[in-house]
């Protein structure tokens, strides 16, 4: 509920912070094409902590605005990615990041898919037996053959 | 030949038929972890115990003064971030009068994101229940802090460390259930230290 308040709060509030975040993105035509095509990348790849499901560079939250302006202020000082993306994750957690880093606790969600996969193809190695087994179905075996030999046999 | 007894392949197929239900069983206890009846609004803080951020600001009222992490050192202390455009702010601001008044605990401000005559203005309206309030009109220290709305309010302990993150306003239930019983427990385990510290000498 409490958030839910904080929510309505910033939805109000946003009209003023859309200006502000149009002017980022104006600064951001002061970088050059290499620094403008990090800078996109960057906020496209940074959540807006504010918001669930938003990447910086979609949110017109104010957090998101400070956010994709100090990233914007990192790469005029000569930051690397990667130092960038360790600024943000010292001080918001993994939330932050879309590509979560790979340790313990994201060890499922990393390798998750391809476990999933190893039992998948498990699961279809042990069934191609079985699959095999079935295309011979419209013939009788040898045993079956003198079974039913037999029967119509007796039935006459 | 391999003769099977209708009773073997029952077992066998009811073994089989539970496979689903034990793979349901499991999704639900991981998705039960995954989707915890908290609210996802509500971030971890990646500053839990570590030092509050180095700052040099302006004190929102006393405009030559410059404000450091320094003045927090020596004792617990609640550091809340605030702001004229926050309604929640208004919301706590009671309860924050009343811990100004009643605990004996050093309140401190910051006034994030805003125009520092509408904060100055806002307290006069108000009252003041801070020591100060330093000016984070750029949310430079916002962002040291890992703040991503307000209000929020940090217990920092007498070393300048952050021990305790509130997102939302401090009502008095957050007080008495959040709030009071770290900084309590923040005093205790000072107190423990210096005793054992006497001890030693």
């Amino acid at each position: 509920m409490v958030a839910g308040v904080m929510v309505t709060g910033v939805i109000l509030l946003k009209t003023p912070g859309a200006d502000a975040a149009i002017d980022v993105y104006a600064e951001a035509q002061a970088l050059d094409g290499e620094q403008k095509a990090r800078y996109e990348s960057l906020i496209d790849e940074l959540r807006c902590p504010q918001c669930l499901n938003i990447s910086l560079a979609g949110s017109d939250a104010m957090i998101a605005r400070d956010l994709r302006r100090e990233v914007h202020r990192m790469l005029l000082a000569g930051k690397s990615d990667a130092e960038i993306l360790e600024f943000m994750y010292q001080r918001y957690g993994d939330f932050i990041l879309y590509r979560p880093r790979f340790k313990l606790s994201t060890l499922l969600l990393w390798l998750g898919p391809l476990m999933f996969l190893g039992i998948a193809l498990l699961v279809l190695w042990r069934m191609i037996p079985g699959l095999r087994a079935q295309t011979d179905h419209t013939r009788l075996s040898r045993d079956q053959q003198t079974r039913l030999d037999a029967l119509l046999k007796k039935a006459e | 030949m391999n003769v099977v007894t209708p009773n073997k392949a029952g077992v066998r197929l009811t073994k089989r038929l539970l496979i689903p239900l034990v793979v349901f069983v499991l999704l639900v206890i991981f998705l039960a972890l995954g989707f915890r009846l908290k609210d996802a609004h509500l971030l971890p803080s990646a500053l839990i115990n570590k030092p509050f951020p180095e700052f040099a600001l302006a004190d929102l009222l006393r405009a030559d003064l410059t404000r450091s992490r320094q003045a927090f050192i020596g004792r617990v202390s609640l550091v809340n971030v605030w702001a004229t455009w926050c309604p929640n702010c208004l919301i706590e601001h009671p309860e924050l009068l009343r811990i100004s008044r009643e605990e004996q605990v050093p309140l401190y401000g910051i006034n994030y994101n805003d125009d520092a005559d509408k904060a100055v203005a806002w307290l006069q309206r108000h009252q003041d229940p801070y020591v100060f309030s330093i000016v984070d009109d750029a949310g430079s220290l916002a962002i040291d802090l890992g703040v991503y709305g307000a209000p929020e309010t940090f217990v920092v302990d007498a070393a300048g460390v952050i021990r305790f993150r509130h997102v939302g306003p401090v009502t008095p239930l957050v007080w008495r259930q959040q709030i009071r019983p770290v900084i309590e427990l923040l005093r205790r385990r000072a107190e423990s230290d210096a005793s054992n510290k006497k001890n030693d000498a």
